[in-house]
């Protein structure tokens, strides 16, 4: 575990409880932002360079955009009158726990069936799309069908509430 | 990778690297632990150097330039044709207050202006600047580079929420909403790129287009895919860098400035600063990809230096930009965006279409012919749906008098 390993952790961590830590919403989408990030400088770190750079593009420029957009949108930017903490913060905490758990128990278990190998495997962008072209065709179509849907269903919600104007 | 080059004469050769044999002159003082650090030190300070050196005339070029436009002088009172003014600018933001306003979310406001100026610098990084002039050679050079992109639009949003000014966030939510649309675009007129060089990386990029069959070189803005690829990335990179004709976000005539209305001093020239490295790190890329980077343009023109084409074909893009701002109107918002999803993009799409049809049809006449009436019809037909039904009478003047 080299040093570079722990700086990034600690960032990662330090934005995902400022995210469920801090009053204000759109702070809170920034920290996000800043775990995302800690994540992507974790794939790097690990030279997965398209994940990490994918990461990056997607999640920072895309999705939390989409976060802050919709907090603009929809809420506004009151604080909140009880506290952050919600009343049933013991059950949060205990599926919470339970969730770590078994996460943990299956990475600790995978590590026995992956054989000893000396070599990092190579993941370039290359091998990438030979893959997704070759073995993994189908998950492919599928998401494509997934991502008609999607848009197909943002065109009908946007041109429905014209039709109700009217 | 290193390229070769056998050059005219060792002269020419040596001009080509003489960046590099400076920066490795530079770096040879030193003990050899450190050499490989002070290498990427030595880079690094170089291009932040030069591109806010560019900067600093490209904005009296702009003004020179739209006030020549406008029929009148720009600038000429600091410095002979005043080639000193952005001196004088510099001083100006330096010593002018620094006001935040008090119900501002002063860390977000803070940060904004930092956000934008260092994603932006990290997007030179892989631009092949020359031969063997480029920062990291990565593998997937292009996909960081569009990464940094993205990373930008957070940062203009950031500057406008923060500032607690309803004209701020209206500017930018509508620079969000058109930078996020037409990075759709630039992304896909990429992918043409990438189909046919075989990688994602820039230096390779650019050594599959430094060939020449004849005197011609092999640039894919010489092929009907890559004109349209090409004109289709202008038209995005003008609308990620909020340039007129799609500066609604900062219009001056409607928003006050924008986004960066409350920013002041230091601030207020980061974000300029900001915009043009942008404009210069796009027209980089656009180089890079369709211009055939640092290759000259025809093959007895290779004794002048790589690094002169790339900057020159830089500096051109930067001309066409100022050119295309005094020149035409404002698109307002809703023409903007309609003209992103309903014309742009499906011609980028169908540019896809037609980069594979050439590559799979092999070498000969029958390619350019094919491909170049497909696209040619498409925007025919395109251009006559969106035209039918509308009146478009004979052009009017009104003098004054």
């Amino acid at each position: 575990m080299s040093p570079i390993f722990y700086l990034l952790a600690v960032v990662t961590l330090a934005g995902a409880l400022a995210t469920v830590l801090l009053k204000h919403l759109v702070h809170c989408a920034l920290a996000v932002t800043v775990a995302f990030a800690g994540l992507a400088l974790l794939f790097l770190q690990l030279d997965a360079q398209f994940v990490g750079f994918a990461q990056i593009l997607v999640y920072i420029g895309a999705v939390a955009i989409l976060v802050v957009f919709a907090i603009l949108l929809t809420r506004g930017s009151d604080l909140p009158k009880h506290g952050v903490f919600s009343s049933t913060w013991a059950l949060g905490l205990a599926i919470a726990a339970a969730v770590f758990a078994v996460l943990g128990w299956a990475v600790i278990a995978s590590t026995h069936g992956i054989p000893q190998q000396d070599n990092v495997p190579s993941a370039t962008a290359h091998d990438i799309g030979i893959a997704l072209v070759g073995r993994y065709v189908l998950p492919l179509e599928i998401l494509a069908l997934l991502l008609t849907a999607a848009t197909i269903g943002a065109v009908i919600v946007a041109m429905h509430e014209k039709g109700k104007q009217q | 990778m290193i390229v070769a080059f056998e050059a005219a004469n060792s002269f020419s050769a040596n001009l080509d690297q003489i960046f590099i044999f400076l920066r490795n002159w530079l770096v040879g003082f030193l003990p050899a632990a450190v050499q490989p650090a002070a290498a990427v030190v030595l880079d690094v300070i170089a291009i932040v150097c030069v591109f806010p050196g560019l900067f600093a005339l490209t904005t009296v070029f702009e003004r020179k330039g739209l006030g020549r436009i406008q029929n009148r002088l720009g600038p000429n009172r600091v410095g002979p044709f005043g080639l000193f003014q952005p001196i004088a600018d510099g001083i100006k933001s330096l010593t002018k207050e620094d006001i935040v306003p008090l119900s501002a979310n002063a860390l977000v406001h803070f940060l904004a202006p930092l956000v934008l100026v260092v994603t932006v610098f990290m997007g030179f990084a892989v631009l092949p600047m020359g031969r063997n002039m480029v920062l990291v050679d990565m593998d997937s050079g292009l996909l960081f580079f569009f990464a940094m992109g993205a990373a930008t639009e957070l940062s203009v949003f950031m500057a406008g929420w923060s500032s607690r000014n309803k004209y701020s966030l209206l500017g930018a939510m509508r620079a969000v909403a058109q930078m996020i649309s037409y990075e759709v675009v630039l992304l896909l007129s990429s992918v043409a790129v990438v189909m046919i060089s075989g990688s994602l990386s820039l230096p390779a990029i650019v050594a599959a287009q430094n060939q020449y069959s004849g005197v011609f070189p092999h640039w894919y803005i010489f092929t009907p895919w890559g004109l349209a690829g090409f004109l289709m990335y202008a038209i995005a990179a003008t609308a990620e860098t909020n340039r007129s004709p799609f500066d609604l976000p900062e219009g001056e005539s409607e928003l006050v400035a924008g986004y960066h209305t409350e920013y002041s001093g230091f601030k207020f020239a980061l974000f300029f600063l900001g915009e043009y490295l942008a404009m210069f790190s796009i027209s980089g890329l656009g180089t890079t990809l369709f211009l055939g980077g640092w290759s000259a343009p025809f093959s007895f023109l290779q004794f002048i230096p790589s690094w002169f084409w790339f900057f020159g074909k830089v500096m051109m893009s930067i001309f066409v930009f100022i050119w295309m701002r005094g020149t035409l109107p404002r698109l307002r918002q809703d023409q903007l965006m309609n003209f992103a999803w309903k014309f742009v993009l499906p011609f980028t799409l169908l540019n896809l279409l037609v980069t594979a049809l050439w590559h799979f049809m092999g070498e000969g006449w029958q390619r350019w012919v094919v491909c170049s009436v497909i696209l040619v019809a498409a925007y025919a037909l395109m251009g006559t749906i969106s035209l039918r039904g509308r009146h478009i009478g004979r052009r009017s003047y009104r003098y004054a008098e």
